[in-house]
């Protein structure tokens, strides 16, 4: 009887929310304390832009972990290929933006099917292990420059004529927002999708219970391996959606870090809830970006170095957030609201 | 030939590393199936606790004696550390496997961030007494002596470990908690007690590593503990989850593998080398051998 | 209904496995000396009114041994009260030795009873140094027998289906061992054998979906065939009479 009631101003204020979301680039205001510039500075939408990209990402983990309950430890070396394989065709071999886009959709499905197939004949915690395992092999091989494609530790920058002129400069960083905001919206969309389509069903099932699956007549390694793909490919999407933001690749992206903090943004938010993984990954990109911003701040300069050395660790502070997070609030923040 | 004997050395010393990581990470498994990712964060903080006794001790003038006091600093911060994660962090999320992986990883990336603000990313030294700092040679290979040493040391937890589980009561109640800890309880065991004494072992081989580390690298920084928990997680898979003399085998041949190729093949090859025998053996004996511990 | 001392007593246990409510209310006494019989269909919850009164599975109510309140004691807190358990699989320790299966068992400041366990098993003293996983099932059974036998501290021995799967000869055996068990400690024995049960039985409680359906002597519930048909299935019947 509720539903009537609540409906309407819920689909009131997604549909004003997206409004304000697109409208940004031209709202010329600011919000002290939350953002250094105004809203439709190049600074503030390029941090927007990162925080959805982040949102998207963690969505497409908490498809695995939250979903399907497989625990990777390996979803960096998916949004990494989004990066490395898009930088690598435009930079290194001058492909054109839709060759390159074409040739990593196509790397985002063979590799996680070759890989996802191996890693899923194990389950649980080994899974675990395999998946970091493999995405530590993908890291190496970024690191090593193999033939001078991946630029090693110094990473890849895109060079000014390797991508359409509207996604170049800072002028045109509105245009990068949309293209993540668009990415954010598509990546919710088939999320949603997904995890109502009958396949998603059979996720959620397995996540409670792979043996009882089994029993149905079911083969639950074809459909973990699809969540595998299918997750690891709108990863690869996020990926060139930050490479495109980012002006390069480095290879900081390819770490066991990387995957963690993936982790972390989706516990935060609250693991099985869409928008709980995607708020999770824009909460975390906003507080590791301020936290650095914090760090240098002169109010903390004067504090003992006992508080002051913690909490000019951005990496402390969110793993010590994380901590408290799994201890107290086992369902993160949608977990939190809901008893609300 | 000189070649060969200092790659093997070199590989066996970076194996008996990698197991007296895998060492803790596999008995911590075998009996409590947690997957440990704090570990990397024992083996960082013990090598710092080691350097910090060091530098305390800078007026003392015999190199052996501060080296010898940084690594009982180590190894019991190690331990402690160890210990007080069981208690504090993993033992409140009892029977929720995934919880208490994840409270290790906000763990490990907490530590290290904390070490990286108190001593800073830039690598450290340990003071190092003399004959650690010079070669022997064998068979015409000049080998440096913290090779030789981390694997007499290593070789020596080994044998201790298997003393320990064979012998000792808490050894019995290790064993018998791997096949079925609700049955141990049920004899009126507190196989706690023995979780927390794993964790304990675990941290101090992981102590003993991160001394060792910073005597095999000559220098220790905050993030090779991490680096190195990779590889001692695939030594874990390889050698069969829970096995302590599965792991000892297979951090040897893991050291040597990569050794060996990042040598004679390209550098990082070996490395790579790695991960395609780990999904080699996963493809012949999926989900590992979970078979008795010792 | 026999008259001795109550030793362990349960009241109003609840077990909840997941969505199912296993145990709804179960309320039972055991009485000093002899062998009580916990009896009832599978499924009933037998097992888990055993593993309930240890605490190897989250519960609520009350469980007394001796007037002393259980709940809330960790596990190895409960048995070291004084209860030993036999549990249906047997859970011997396969990897470890009969000898280190015993040597586990021992319990610090408890007086050890290794002479009635190589009395009534002399196997357990020849296969001392052999693998408990390479023993058959009959001597796997022994083994967990001993396990429970060997602290004279156990007051109550809490034993789940002994006779389960073993050959009739071994049945017998086992049977006489009980017998003899019963002389030194308290048996509460969960027994789908019913001509097992009804020859060592002296109290029984029958358990139904979860609550304790019929309480009294053995020889009243085999004596009534609709009763008995009735809680214990028509094996009962065909069986008992």
């Amino acid at each position: 009887m509720n539903v009537r009631r609540s409906r309407a101003p819920r689909a009131v204020a997604v549909v004003g929310l997206a409004g304000v979301l697109v409208a940004m680039p031209w709202i010329h205001a600011t919000i002290p304390g939350v953002f250094s510039s105004s809203l439709n500075s190049p600074g503030t939408l390029n941090l927007l832009a990162l925080c959805f990209v982040f949102g998207g990402l963690a969505l497409t983990y908490d498809l695995l972990f939250g979903f399907t309950g497989l625990l990777s430890f390996g979803h960096a070396l998916y949004f990494a290929t989004g990066v490395y394989t898009t930088a690598i065709a435009l930079s290194r071999w001058h492909w054109t933006l839709w060759h390159a886009l074409l040739l990593t959709a196509a790397v985002s499905v063979l590799l996680p099917l070759a890989l996802g197939a191996i890693c899923l004949r194990t389950r649980g915690i080994p899974f675990a292990m395999v998946t970091l395992a493999f995405a530590q092999a993908g890291s190496i091989l970024v690191m090593q420059n193999p033939f001078g494609l991946t630029g090693g530790e110094e990473g890849l920058a895109l060079g000014a004529d390797a991508l359409p002129a509207p996604l170049v400069g800072v002028v045109n960083t509105h245009n990068l927002y949309w293209v993540a905001l668009a990415f954010l919206a598509f990546t919710y969309a088939v999320g949603w999708w997904v995890v109502h389509s009958p396949p998603g069903r059979v996720w959620q099932a397995i996540r409670e219970n792979e043996g009882r699956v089994e029993v149905l007549g079911l083969n639950p390694y074809r459909y973990k391996l699809l969540a595998f793909v299918v997750s690891s490919l709108l990863a690869s999407a996020a990926g060139v959606v930050y490479l495109l933001l980012q002006g390069g690749a480095n290879p900081e992206v390819t770490t066991a870090s990387f995957t963690l903090a993936l982790l972390v943004m989706v516990v935060l938010g609250g693991v099985g809830t869409l928008w709980g993984a995607v708020l999770g990954g824009i909460i975390y990109q906003y507080l590791d970006f301020r936290l650095v911003a914090l760090a240098g701040a002169p109010a903390l300069q004067g504090l003992p170095s006992v508080l002051r050395l913690p909490l000019s660790e951005p990496l402390f502070i969110l793993g010590a957030l994380f901590v408290a997070l799994v201890l107290f609030f086992p369902g993160g923040l949608g977990g939190v609201a809901k008893r609300a | 030939m000189a070649t060969v004997v200092l790659l093997t050395v070199t590989g066996l010393g970076l194996g008996a590393l990698y197991f007296l990581i895998a060492s803790g990470l596999s008995l911590i498994w075998g009996l409590m199936r947690v997957l440990n990712f704090a570990h990397g964060a024992f083996f960082t903080i013990a090598s710092y606790a080691a350097w910090t006794a060091g530098e305390a001790l800078a007026g003392i003038p015999s190199l052996p004696l501060r080296w010898l006091a940084g690594l009982v600093a180590g190894v019991v911060a190690g331990a402690l550390v160890a210990a007080l994660t069981e208690v504090v962090l993993i033992r409140p999320l009892y029977r929720q496997q995934i919880g208490q992986v994840l409270v290790t990883v906000g763990l490990a990336l907490a530590a290290v961030a904390l070490v990286e603000g108190g001593f800073g990313s830039d690598p450290k030294q340990l003071a190092l007494p003399a004959w650690m700092t010079a070669t022997t040679t064998i068979l015409g290979a000049s080998i440096p002596n913290t090779r030789v040493l981390v694997i007499v040391v290593a070789l020596a937890v080994l044998g201790v470990l298997l003393l320990f589980l064979q012998h000792t009561r808490y050894g019995l109640i290790v064993r018998a908690g791997v096949e079925n800890r609700a049955m141990v309880s049920a004899l009126g065991i507190d196989v706690e007690r023995a979780f927390t004494l794993v964790f304990a072992i675990g941290g101090a081989a992981a102590g003993l590593a991160g001394v060792l580390g910073g005597a095999y690298y000559g220098t220790i920084d905050p993030v090779r503990g991490t680096a190195l928990l990779i590889f001692a997680f695939i030594v874990v898979m390889i050698g069969g989850l829970g096995s302590i003399t599965g792991s000892a085998i297979a951090a040897a041949v893991v050291g040597l593998l990569q050794q060996f190729l990042n040598f004679y093949a390209a550098t990082g090859s070996g490395d790579f080398a790695v991960v395609l025998l780990l999904a080699g053996v996963l493809l012949v004996r999926p989900g590992g051998v979970a078979g008795s511990i010792t | 209904m026999s008259s001795g001392r109550v030793l362990l007593e349960a009241r109003d246990l609840h077990v909840h496995l997941g969505e199912s409510h296993i145990l709804q209310g179960v309320s039972l006494v055991v009485r000093e000396g002899g062998i009580t019989g916990l009896l009832g269909r599978n499924g009933a919850g037998k097992t888990t009114t055993l593993r309930g009164m240890l605490g190897l599975v989250p519960r609520t109510g009350s469980v007394t041994l001796d007037g002393e309140e259980l709940i809330g004691l960790p596990v190895h807190e409960v048995v070291r009260r004084g209860i030993g358990y036999v549990p249906e699989d047997r859970d011997v320790f396969a990897s470890l030795t009969v000898a280190e299966n015993l040597r586990l068992a021992e319990r610090p400041g408890s007086a050890l009873r290794y002479d009635l366990v190589y009395e009534l098993f002399p196997e357990i003293k020849t296969r001392a140094a052999q693998k408990a996983g390479t023993l058959s099932g009959g001597q796997q059974q022994m083994l967990a027998l001993s396990r429970a036998l060997l602290n004279a501290g156990n007051r109550v021995l809490l034993i789940d289906e002994p006779t389960k799967g073993l050959a009739p000869l071994v049945v017998k055996h086992v049977a006489d061992v009980l017998q003899r068990a019963a002389e030194v400690a308290t048996i509460l024995l969960v027994e789908q054998n019913l001509s097992v049960a009804h020859r060592l039985v002296r109290d029984v409680i029958v358990l139904d979906q979860g609550r304790v359906a019929y309480t009294g002597n053995v020889d009243a519930l085999m004596g009534d065939a609709a009763l008995a048909r009735q809680y214990l299935g028509l094996a009962a019947v065909a069986r008992g009479h």
